[in-house]
């Protein structure tokens, strides 16, 4: 596979000043997954095949319109790396039999939501490991099926409403530990990302652009409409949620797992959760400091193991 | 050519290895997993150049099957029953994504009952989607058929993707004598894949399988894909000529047998074809005008041949190994599509089902069917469908009942 020559990012200086992704999509006003596409395609440039999962990215591509400068395939919901399996292979074929020059290869790459990649997908996602396939995929998550009105997915956090899980309490499960799940598989590559910093993620694809097999990533993806807050904060809820400790940013390669960027002084977990409608209910119409301290305390045993 | 006695699978393998397939994205399943293991060892011995890819589930397998036709390579894949119904989201999508290439099912009863052997419930669940579908009553047909349907699929004309049907175990798993085509004369035949516009290339700007809003772009989208499915009829005669003109065999639409002067016929597909056959012979010695039409194309549907064939026919038997809930016979609904208000139309067409999950239909009934037949046309009314079941499989069953019963007497008392 033809790499591009490596781009070195270092600072925010040396990230991509134009997005590649066209505008005027159907994308809601302050979309995080929207954010971390950008900031992807921005570097993986053009020469790439978005293969598709039924979410709400799938609505970037309506006839006659793309916002994409290379390929697209929409696929179903449960099916997107068998579909990247089928490109792949068959770019592969062309290549080997010169039907197909080298400068036209493409870089695949899965797109799809939570819902998708924690569930449905998530049996096409393990076979696509392990049959190593060499392709890139991104989950965007906003922890619920967002596109059909946020309905809880085994992505969502614990207590947190959503269209399914409206009581008083929130949803009474726990967000699956997908990172874990494919680092088992042992891929080639496995991270985690977020629009809202944007120089880890643009390190993150530069490094995994070297590499061959499986390489995936988690992007946490504030949703406005789904968590409930307004648009202009998907940013800050984006780094709150590094800074609280909410969003570990790590990878995993080689049998490692390495954080990239560990929040040495992390700000109170309820600092996040208040910005969103979908929390609300653990501060009014009273405080629930039972419910806060529960969640920090996850938060707490998780980066009480945590040493690189 | 050479002859090898082939089964049905083997057959199968033989169109993908002749037709030069890329591509096989694989699933086992039974009964067709022969075919997906006969691929893998020529392609392990450099047989056969082509990559095999086996999915984790058929879903996945016909969309790995879509994507790369999508990408411009020639795909064969294989699957059966459950795993065609495990894969049909994606036998909708594929079609729609107007990507050929050929796939076969090897039919088999579907569940429940959970069961091994053969009927057509899993291809007809297939029927609406898009895929063009022909049906193999023999070995010979079958390697023919895929050949053929590589012509079908890839033409530009066409441009769906195409199942070869044969039954499980009956055809499976038969060995049968087969003229396999040289591999020059077949690959010329079937000539080099051109993807069209169907492929990403980094220099060329491609969004595929978009989203549409709205009823009119969908219609429009679905009504180009049943005209084009359409199309295939015409283009089936052209491809049907030039493959006798080659390997000396003709396939047409419908393979007629004793229709000349027949005044009953049998209506149906697949391999019991060849019990009707045998059931044609013997009543043609009683002194009954009986002929057989076997139908090999189901989709697209041959209504104006079927049309033609049967005008002026005394009475119809369409024998279904299908059964669709609360209506009967899949096939024989079709036909009733197809003569009803055409003049001169049969005045019986009868309906037929039987051959459910591997049940044999014995020549005796074959006999009965053609019976009824003609007291039906003495009275002038079609009879009501037919469940064709014997007493004898009645008291079976009872039995088997009454074994259960007593062991769960007993389990109780204990």
């Amino acid at each position: 596979m033809i790499k591009e020559s490596p781009v070195h990012f270092h600072r925010m200086k040396d990230m991509p000043s134009s997005h590649l992704l066209g505008t005027g999509t159907p994308m809601c006003a302050g979309c995080g997954a929207l954010e971390a596409l950008h900031n992807m395609y921005d570097i993986l440039g053009e020469k790439t095949v978005f293969v598709n999962a039924a979410g709400c990215m799938t609505l970037l591509s309506v006839y006659p319109f793309t916002p994409f400068r290379g390929g697209w395939l929409y696929t179903a919901m449960a099916s997107a790396p068998a579909g990247a399996q089928g490109v792949r292979d068959a770019m592969d074929i062309l290549l080997e039999k010169k039907k197909l020059s080298k400068e036209d290869n493409m870089e695949v790459v899965v797109l799809t939501g939570d819902g998708s990649a924690y569930g449905m997908g998530l049996s096409a996602t393990s076979g696509a490991m392990d049959r190593n396939l060499d392709f890139i995929y991104l989950c965007y998550d906003n922890e619920g099926y967002g596109n059909t009105g946020q309905q809880y997915s085994a992505a969502t956090p614990h207590a947190a409403i959503t269209s399914t899980s409206k009581g008083s309490h929130g949803y009474p499960g726990f967000k699956k530990d997908l990172f874990s799940i494919w680092a088992a598989h042992h891929p080639a590559y496995v991270a985690t990302i977020i629009a809202a910093e944007p120089l880890d993620l643009a390190k993150k694809i530069e490094k995994l652009q070297t590499m061959k097999g499986p390489r995936m990533l988690i992007a946490l993806a504030p949703c406005p409409t789904g968590w409930d807050y307004d648009p202009k904060l998907s940013v800050e809820i984006g780094r709150l949620a590094v800074q609280t400790g909410v969003w570990p940013l790590k990878e995993y390669i080689d049998g490692k797992v390495v954080h990239t960027k560990i929040p040495r002084q992390r700000k109170p977990v309820e600092e996040y959760l208040k910005l969103q409608g979908r929390f609300k209910h653990l501060f009014d119409p009273q405080r629930d400091e039972q419910g806060i301290a529960e969640i920090q305390a996850r938060i707490d045993a998780y980066w009480d193991n945590v040493t690189e | 050519m050479t002859r090898k006695l082939l089964t049905g699978n083997g057959a199968a393998a033989w169109g993908a290895r002749l037709a030069q397939a890329d591509y096989i994205p694989a699933f086992p399943i039974t009964p067709q997993t022969e075919i997906i293991e006969d691929i893998s060892i020529w392609i392990d011995k450099g047989e056969m150049d082509a990559r095999m890819v086996t999915l984790e589930s058929e879903h996945s397998m016909i969309t790995a099957a879509g994507s790369a036709a999508s990408s411009g390579v020639r795909v064969f894949t294989a699957t059966s029953s459950q795993g065609l119904l495990y894969g049909m989201e994606m036998i909708y999508t594929v079609a729609g994504w107007r990507a050929p290439f050929v796939m076969i099912n090897v039919s088999r009863g579907l569940s429940s009952p959970i069961t091994l052997e053969s009927d057509h419930n899993d291809i007809m669940a297939a029927r609406d989607s898009g895929f063009l579908q022909i049906h193999c009553a023999t070995c010979q047909e079958i390697t023919d058929s895929v050949l053929m349907a590589y012509r079908l699929a890839e033409h530009k004309e066409v441009r769906v993707p195409a199942i070869v049907n044969l039954d499980g175990f009956y055809l499976s798993f038969t060995r049968e004598p087969v003229s396999l085509p040289d591999a020059d004369k077949a690959a010329a035949f079937v000539g080099e894949f051109d993807p069209e516009n169907l492929q990403f290339k980094g220099s060329t700007p491609l969004s595929q399988a978009m989203a549409v809003l709205g009823g009119g772009p969908y219609s429009y989208f679905r009504y180009e894909m049943h005209l084009a499915v359409e199309r295939a009829l015409s283009v089936y005669d052209e491809i049907a000529d030039e493959f006798a003109d080659t390997f000396g065999r003709r396939y047409d639409m419908i393979d007629n047998y004793q229709m000349e002067d027949a005044e009953y016929v049998f209506v149906m597909i697949g391999s019991f074809a060849t019990k009707a056959r045998d059931a044609v012979d013997s009543l043609r010695k009683a002194g009954w005008k009986v002929g057989l039409a076997r139908l090999r194309i189901f989709r697209p549907f041959p209504k104006e041949r079927i049309q033609q064939l049967l005008k002026g026919r005394r009475a119809i038997a369409v024998i279904d190994q299908n059964i669709s809930m609360g209506m009967g016979g899949v096939l024989h609904s079709e036909f009733a599509t197809a003569l009803y208000g055409m003049n001169d139309a049969p005045a019986v067409l009868a309906s037929f089902i039987g051959g459910l999950g591997g049940r044999d239909i014995s020549q005796q009934e074959f006999f009965e069917m053609i019976n009824e037949l003609k007291q039906a046309c003495d009275k002038g009314i079609s009879p009501p469908p037919r469940l064709i079941y014997t007493q004898n499989e009645l008291t079976e069953i009872r039995k088997l009942q009454a074994i259960a019963q007593v062991e769960h007497a007993e389990i109780h008392q204990k």
